[in-house]
C-alpha cells in the first residue's frame, strides 16, 4: 500500500498548489541556466556568423568587441597578399539607437562590403545588400520586415533581406549595412556639427577610410597561427584566430555577466532547496499524529521515511516538470535569448533530486523522532 | 500483587507484571508514575483501569504497550518474558504489531485512508499480501457491522462508525492483548454499549485480553474487573461477576 500516493490523492488540491508554486520557482532556475546558455551563445554569434578564421585590429588592442578598434582599410589588401589567405573583409561595428513607430530599438549596426566578407550567413526571407546604397539586412529580432524603413542617423535605410542569429554580445539584433554606408553613419557629422567645426578650423575626417577590424579566411593548409604571428610581426596589427576572439569574448565582455547570473542561479537553487525543506517538514508536521499511529501499531521506520521521501521526490519531480513546460512556453517572451538544452534539463532534475532527498533529511529526521505515545494523547 | 481471582480461564496470564517501576525525573524533581505494579490478566478478561489525572494510567497503558520503558520489574506478554530490567526484544514495533492491538480515543484513523484500508493496512505491514489483506478487513468491517462503509473515508463517518472502524482495525492481526485508551468517551451511552460488547465479543473469540482505560461510569458494569491506579500504587477496586 502506496501511503505516499493516497495521501497525495486524499489532500490533492493542496499538492497541485504547492507543485504549483514550486514550478515557479523551478522555472525560474531553468530560465536562468536558459540565460545563460543564451548570453554565451549571444556572445559568439557575431564571431560565428562572420565566419573568418583571422581577425586583424588596431595595435595593442584586443578586438573590436573587447575594446574600440580604427585600423584603416587598405590593411585589408595588405593581408589578401599574405599567403594562405583566400578571402578577406573590413567591418565595422556600432551600436545605435533609433526610433521606430513608436518604440526606441537598439541595434548593432554591421557594416561590410557586400560580396565580401562579414555579411550575415543566411537570408531567411528578402535578399542580401547588393551595394546599393541606403540598403539594409536585418536580425529578425529587431521584429522588422522587408520593405519596412527605418531612420539610422541622417538616412533612411529599405530593409531587403531578414537573417536569423545575429546579435551583438549585449543580445542587440544586428542590422547589416554596406561600408560605406556604415562609415558614413559614423562618421559624418550633422549640417550644424560641421560648419562649427569647420569655423573652429577643425578638419573634417574622411568617414571612408578607417574600419573596426578586417577579418580574412584562409586556406584548408594554411596555418592561422603562422598567419597571425606574420601580421603582428610584419604589418603592426594586433592579430587573432577566430578561437582567440570566441575567448575575449567570453573572459573580457561577458564574463561579468556570466558570473552573475552563475551565482544568481546558485541562489536560486538554494533557495529552492530551503523551500522544499520546509515544505516537507511542514507536510511532516501535518502528519505528526499519523506518524504517530504508525509507529504505535508497528510499522517499520521505512515506511515512514517512504511516506516523506516519496512525496518529496514526487512533489520535486511535478514542479520541476511543470516549471519545464512553462518556461519552454513563454521562452521567446524573454527580451534576451534564452537557450533551454536537454542536458541542462537533466542536471536540473538531477539536482531537484538531489534537493528533494537533501530536504527530506530533515523532514525523515522529524518524523523518526515522533514519540508513538503521541498517539495516545487525547 | 493485583491479581483478578476468580474467572480463569487459562492457567496462563496474557499480561503478567510483577514489580513494574517507572519514574520520571531525579532527585526533589522525581515523580514515580508507577510504584511496584503487579498484575496478572487473562485471557478472554476485559479489565478497566481507572484513576484520576496523573495516577498512571497513562504510563502503564504505555509500558503494556511497549512504547515507554520502565525502571524496573518484569513483564510478560502472551507467553514471552519482554522486559526484565531491560527490553528483551529488539524490535518492539514488531512486537506491538504481532501481539498489540490499539484502540484511541479519538479513533486515529488515517485520514487519507478509506474504511478498509485502514484496516487493510496493518496486515500489509504484517505481510499479507493485497488481496488477503482486503478480504480479511472486508470480514472484519462486516463482523464490526460496518461492512456498508468500507469506501468510505474516515472524515465522512460518525463517531460510532469510526469507532468501529478503529476496533477492526486493531483485531486485524489477531491480537492477544488488546488496549483501549477512552474508547468510549466520545460516544452517547448506546454506541458505548455496542463498543462494549464489541470488545467483550473478541476478547472471547480470540481469547483476548482487553484493557480499557476509562473515566466512562456507564461502561463499568461491562467490565470484568476494575483497577484503580492513585499516586502509582495500583489497587483492584472492584469485581464485577461478568
Amino acid at each position: 500500500m502506496n501511503l505516499a500516493y493516497r495521501d497525495v490523492r486524499h489532500s490533492l488540491g493542496r499538492f497541485i498548489v504547492t507543485c504549483l508554486g514550486l514550478s515557479l520557482l523551478l522555472g525560474v532556475v531553468l530560465a536562468m541556466i536558459g540565460i545563460y546558455r543564451g548570453l554565451i551563445a549571444d556572445a559568439l554569434e557575431l564571431v560565428e556568423t562572420i565566419d573568418a578564421q583571422i581577425w586583424i585590429v588596431e595595435d595593442g588592442k584586443r578586438g573590436p568587441f573587447a575594446e574600440s578598434s580604427r585600423i584603416p582599410l587598405d590593411t585589408k589588401d595588405a593581408v589578401a597578399r599574405i599567403p594562405g589567405v583566400v578571402a578577406t573583409g573590413a567591418v565595422t561595428f556600432q551600436s545605435v539607437e533609433t526610433q521606430y513607430g513608436q518604440s526606441k530599438r537598439r541595434m548593432y549596426v554591421i557594416g561590410y562590403q557586400p560580396g565580401q566578407l562579414g555579411g550575415p550567413k543566411h537570408i531567411i526571407s528578402g535578399r542580401g545588400l547588393t551595394g546599393r546604397n541606403f540598403e539594409a539586412v536585418v536580425d529578425h529580432r529587431t521584429r522588422l520586415g522587408v520593405g519596412n524603413q527605418i531612420q539610422l542617423g541622417r538616412n533612411t535605410y529599405s530593409i531587403v533581406g531578414v537573417t536569423k542569429n545575429a546579435v551583438s554580445s549585449g543580445g542587440e539584433p544586428a542590422i547589416y549595412l554596406s561600408l560605406d554606408d556604415a562609415q558614413k553613419m559614423q562618421f559624418d557629422l550633422s549640417p550644424p556639427a560641421t560648419r562649427r567645426e569647420r569655423a573652429r578650423g577643425t578638419a573634417i575626417a574622411s568617414s571612408g577610410s578607417t574600419v573596426s577590424a578586417v577579418v580574412a579566411r584562409i586556406s584548408p593548409n594554411a596555418s592561422a597561427e603562422h598567419i597571425v604571428q606574420t601580421i603582428r610581426r610584419w604589418k603592426h596589427f594586433s592579430a587573432m584566430t577566430e578561437e582567440d576572439q570566441g575567448k575575449i569574448l567570453l573572459q573580457s565582455v561577458v564574463e561579468k555577466a556570466r558570473k552573475q547570473i552563475g551565482m544568481f542561479t546558485a541562489i536560486l537553487i538554494m533557495v529552492s532547496a530551503v523551500i522544499i525543506a520546509l515544505i516537507i517538514h511542514t507536510m511532516t508536521m501535518d502528519k505528526i499524529r499519523e506518524i504517530a499511529t504508525l509507529k504505535l501499531i508497528g510499522a517499520p521506520d521505512r515506511v515512514i521515511v517512504a511516506l516523506i521521501v516519496q512525496q518529496a521526490l514526487s512533489m520535486g519531480l511535478i514542479s520541476f516538470g511543470l516549471g519545464g513546460v512553462l518556461i519552454f512556453n513563454i521562452q521567446n517572451v524573454f527580451p534576451k535569448r534564452l537557450i533551454l538544452q536537454p542536458t541542462d534539463g537533466l542536471g536540473l532534475a538531477g539536482v531537484v533530486v538531489i534537493i528533494c532527498l537533501l530536504a527530506s533529511v530533515y523532514g525523515v529526521f522529524t518524523a523518526l523522532k515522533v514519540d508513538p505515545a503521541k498517539a495516545l494523547a487525547g | 500483587m493485583t491479581q483478578a481471582p476468580t474467572t480463569l480461564i487459562s492457567p496462563d496470564p496474557l499480561i503478567s507484571i510483577r514489580d513494574l517501576s517507572k519514574h520520571f525525573g531525579e532527585g526533589s524533581a522525581r515523580v514515580d508514575a508507577l510504584r511496584s505494579v503487579s498484575l496478572d490478566i487473562f485471557p478472554e478478561q476485559v479489565i478497566g483501569l481507572l484513576g484520576p489525572s496523573g495516577s498512571g494510567k497513562s504510563t502503564l497503558l504505555n509500558v503494556i504497550g511497549c512504547i515507554l520503558e520502565p525502571n524496573s520489574g518484569r513483564m510478560e506478554l502472551d507467553g514471552e518474558s519482554v522486559y526484565d530490567g531491560h527490553w528483551l526484544r529488539p524490535n518492539l514495533r514488531q512486537l506491538r504489531l504481532e501481539k498489540i492491538g490499539f484502540i484511541f480515543q479519538a479513533h486515529n484513523l488515517m485520514p487519507f485512508l478509506s474504511s478498509i484500508d485502514n484496516v487493510a493496512l496493518v496486515l500489509d505491514l504484517a505481510g499479507y499480501n493485497a488481496i488477503e489483506a482486503r478480504k480479511r478487513a472486508a470480514e472484519l468491517l462486516d463482523y464490526l457491522e460496518v461492512g456498508n462503509r468500507a469506501d468510505a473515508m474516515p472524515a465522512s463517518l460518525s463517531g460510532g462508525e469510526a469507532q468501529r472502524v478503529a476496533i477492526a482495525r486493531a483485531l486485524a492481526n489477531k491480537p492477544r492483548i488488546v488496549l483501549a485508551d477512552e474508547p468510549t468517551a466520545a460516544l452517547d451511552s448506546e454506541r458505548a454499549g455496542i463498543v462494549m460488547d464489541l470488545l467483550r465479543k473478541l476478547a472471547i473469540d480470540q481469547k483476548a485480553a482487553v484493557i480499557v482505560v476509562t473515566h466512562d461510569e456507564k461502561i463499568y458494569d461491562r467490565l470484568d474487573y476494575i483497577y484503580q491506579l492513585r499516586d502509582g500504587v495500583l489497587d483492584i477496586e472492584s469485581q464485577e461477576d461478568s
